[in-house]
């Protein structure tokens, strides 16, 4: 129990589904271009969860026409409008930093069952 | 280059503040402006506060407000204490406090001080006693360098190294850093802004850190230099 938790509440997101390493997931990112806003999908693999609170974070890493591209999002950011899971990965750790020195198959995180 | 060398005594009310008010540090977290950036706040919680005298150039030989911050139970007070609220009709705080302001005609006796007079976007001063390191070493007090862990060092680790040089001048320079009490000392952050005031709660947030620990008083005024033009 923090001091400041009685302010915190306010901006913690209640909608944030079950997800941890390994898992798939479909992020739905608000973009704003100019006066429009839209939606942007960002589909990747969860490779860590950092920190707690209001101020945890989680990193998303797809390969993009042969490029890894790392996005990392504060979890109670209110630029995310939804979080889908896709998958659930059968990982067996926190950080799945080894996939960035793997390339197509080695790559694969293997789906729960 | 321009030389602030004299400041007529009517200017002078330029570098006054025009309203401040005493809080409390909760502690810091951040919140999300504008929904698209995350801002670093320390959460001030606002004492109340009442105005208990008013200093007057007649009378005192200048103009201040002193002020009763806090709640006090008048049976924790000395007699003297106690009278001092007593006498003006004003709740007992648990501390006096006297703020030199711009503008202080306009508050009475007994008038209220809280968050309502900081509004959301002001630019602020904090003002507080920074924590206490005790006494320190050139390393923590002064980011001193230190001395190598190794090659033939010999319990010099942390030492400060040289602080002057030999016949000429034969003594150390006043003002040489060293080590000795570190924190504990009246420290001002100027110009910070205000996130967000919420005279519901009576809170303040304020971005970036301010100093003391959480739990340690700190006074809020307008800011006295941001914007001013002499």
């Amino acid at each position: 129990m923090k001091p400041t938790d009685m302010l915190d509440q306010e901006s913690l997101k209640t909608d944030i589904p079950d997800f941890g390493p390994g898992d798939t997931l479909k992020v739905h990112v608000r973009v704003v271009e100019g006066s429009r806003e839209r939606i942007q999908i960002f589909q990747g693999a969860v490779i860590a969860r950092n920190g707690s609170g209001l101020g945890e974070t989680f990193t998303v890493r797809k390969v993009s026409f042969g490029v890894g591209v790392e996005r990392i999002f504060p979890i109670h950011s209110p630029i995310i409008s939804k979080i889908e899971v896709v998958t659930r990965g059968d990982v067996r750790r926190a950080k799945l930093y080894y996939l960035r020195d793997r390339i197509g198959k080695a790559a694969k995180i293997k789906e729960k069952r | 280059m321009r030389v602030l060398a004299y400041v007529p005594l009517q200017r002078l009310k330029d570098f006054m503040a025009s309203k401040t008010v005493v809080g409390e540090k909760v502690g810091m977290t951040q919140v999300w402006v504008d929904n698209d950036h995350v801002v670093p706040v320390t959460v001030i919680r606002v004492l109340p506060a009442r105005v208990l005298r008013r200093k007057t150039i007649e009378r005192d030989g200048y103009e201040a407000l002193q002020v009763a911050v806090g709640v006090a139970q008048p049976s924790k007070l000395t007699k003297p204490v106690l009278g001092q609220f007593t006498s003006r009709g004003v709740e007992p705080g648990r501390r006096i406090m006297e703020f030199r302001l711009d503008g202080s005609q306009e508050l009475g006796v007994g008038s209220q001080i809280d968050a309502s007079m900081i509004s959301t976007g002001d630019r602020v001063d904090v003002i507080g006693t920074s924590r206490g390191h005790g006494f320190s070493g050139g390393m923590k007090r002064h980011n001193f360098k230190g001395q190598g862990g190794s090659h033939g060092n010999h319990k010099k680790h942390r030492a400060p190294g040289s602080i002057g040089a030999c016949a000429t001048p034969a003594r150390v320079f006043k003002g040489t850093r060293m080590a000795g009490q570190y924190g504990s000392e009246r420290t001002t952050i100027m110009n910070l802004e205000v996130v967000r005031s919420e005279p519901e709660r009576q809170l303040l947030l304020i971005k970036g850190a301010v100093p003391g620990p959480r739990g340690a008083m700190v006074v809020i005024r307008d800011t006295v230099k941001s914007g001013r033009r002499l």
